[in-house]
């Protein structure tokens, strides 16, 4: 750790933590939170572990099946990191991608002291593998909570290009905690799946302000479903999680009686709101009409202000 | 999709250590490259599985320039590729032997 900074000063931009989160790739975005070469992958690209279903659909595979698997060091300690690549077929799940992720949190709820990073960049299930990418979500839902029910800590880093859609959103919605930045945006049905489904008067997936403020991560963190927000930057994940993986409290019935109830307040106060602004109002923010123009650092005073996060929920 | 393999001759050893690099990711126009060195000294293979059928030709030329420029020798290079266009798979070639040319492991 200590030959690190003299290390990283010499390296051109982009090549430390300074990068963006949201450009960067699985593989750069592991590299650069992890502590420097302590990175160790399992099956990694060399081992072919390809989807058993592209082929069948003339679609080009990716050696790693789009998710980066094993375990490293974060400040010292061991952790077990997954990072899914957004830009190949959306970070979405398949097969192989979810048997990864299950056989990773497997590990960790057997060997109990060593938490979970998941680096979310996913649109969902990968349509020309549904059924397994259904069961893989299913899998992986209930290896995070089997992780948890051990005392393994699951934290969720949001920031990818692809968000966290579909099963992804449901996975990080068992996560002991996520971190996202403004690009992170948490939902199930994706914008252009509720227009498709309700019309375009219920959501226009055009509207790109509109995407951020419903799904973006600073609704996601002023509503409490994300424990903090971050700017785009490697460093400030690797703050994040830190901090998150010292503050996530321990999990049990209790824990799911009381996400429960802040669910149910959350529907009774905010269910007629017709937009997120409209919630953030009946919160008590300051301007709410500024909010999805306020710079990071503003908004992360502002929201620790504002709302603290129970900690008997999550 | 289409399998291609080129094997050449090559002048000299990829310089470094390193065993295995890989570099991009498999999405429209681009592709990744996977590194190793597995093969004797002399001797170069690359295969690729590529969605855009039909550009063998181009392929072959992309290949032979880079063997002629880099010379990585005892490379195996395994590409998938998602239709890049041969500037970009040139930049990947290159990429890859970068990385191969560190020594830690």
């Amino acid at each position: 750790m200590s030959a690190a900074p003299t290390q990283t000063a010499k390296l051109p931009a982009g090549r430390d933590r300074t990068a963006s989160w949201y450009e960067a790739s699985a593989r750069t975005r592991v590299r650069l939170l992890l502590d420097a070469g302590s990175f160790l992958e399992f099956i990694g690209p060399e081992m072919r572990e390809v989807s058993p279903h592209l082929q069948v659909f003339d679609l080009p595979e990716q050696f790693d099946d789009g998710i980066v698997v094993g375990r490293g060091s974060l400040d010292g300690s061991p952790v077990f990191i997954a990072a899914q690549e957004g830009h190949f077929m959306g970070g979405a799940f398949g097969e192989v991608h979810g048997a990864k992720l299950t056989g990773l949190l497997r590990a960790a709820r057997d060997i109990k002291s060593i938490p979970v990073l998941i680096l979310f960049d996913t649109g969902g299930v990968r349509l020309q593998e549904a059924n397994a990418g259904e069961l893989a979500i299913a899998e992986i839902m209930r290896a995070v909570i089997e992780a948890r029910s051990a005392g393994v800590k699951v934290i969720g880093l949001i920031g990818g290009r692809s968000g966290c859609y579909g099963g992804g959103g449901l996975i990080a919605g068992c996560a002991s905690a996520l971190a996202v930045s403004e690009q992170g945006r948490i939902a199930v049905s994706g914008p252009e799946v509720i227009e498709t489904n309700r019309g375009v008067e219920e959501f226009d997936s055009r509207d790109r302000a509109l995407v951020w403020r419903t799904m973006g991560g600073k609704h996601r963190r002023l509503l409490g479903g994300a424990d903090a927000f971050v700017d785009d930057t490697v460093q400030d994940f690797r703050d994040a999680a830190l901090q998150l993986l010292r503050s996530a409290g321990d999990f049990g019935i209790d824990t799911l009686k009381a996400e429960q109830s802040r669910l149910e307040e959350r529907l009774q106060l905010f269910g007629t709101c017709p937009d997120a602004v409209d919630i953030w109002k009946a919160e008590g923010v300051p301007d709410a009409d500024a909010i999805p123009a306020l710079p990071a650092d503003q908004f992360i005073s502002l929201a620790d202000e504002v709302r603290r996060i129970n900690r008997d929920a999550r | 999709m289409e399998d291609l393999s080129f094997s050449h001759k090559a002048h000299e050893r990829a310089v470094g250590t390193k065993n295995i690099a890989i570099i991009g990711v498999v999405a429209s126009g681009n592709l990744e490259v996977l590194a190793e060195r597995i093969l004797p000294d002399t001797e170069c293979l690359v295969e690729i599985k590529t969605a855009a059928e039909g550009f063998g030709d181009v392929w072959d030329a992309v290949v032979a320039d880079f063997v002629e420029r880099t010379s990585p020798g005892g490379l195996k290079f395994s590409i998938n590729d998602g239709g890049a266009r041969p500037d970009t798979v040139s930049l990947r070639l290159a990429q890859a032997v970068r990385l191969m040319e560190d020594n830690d492991q």
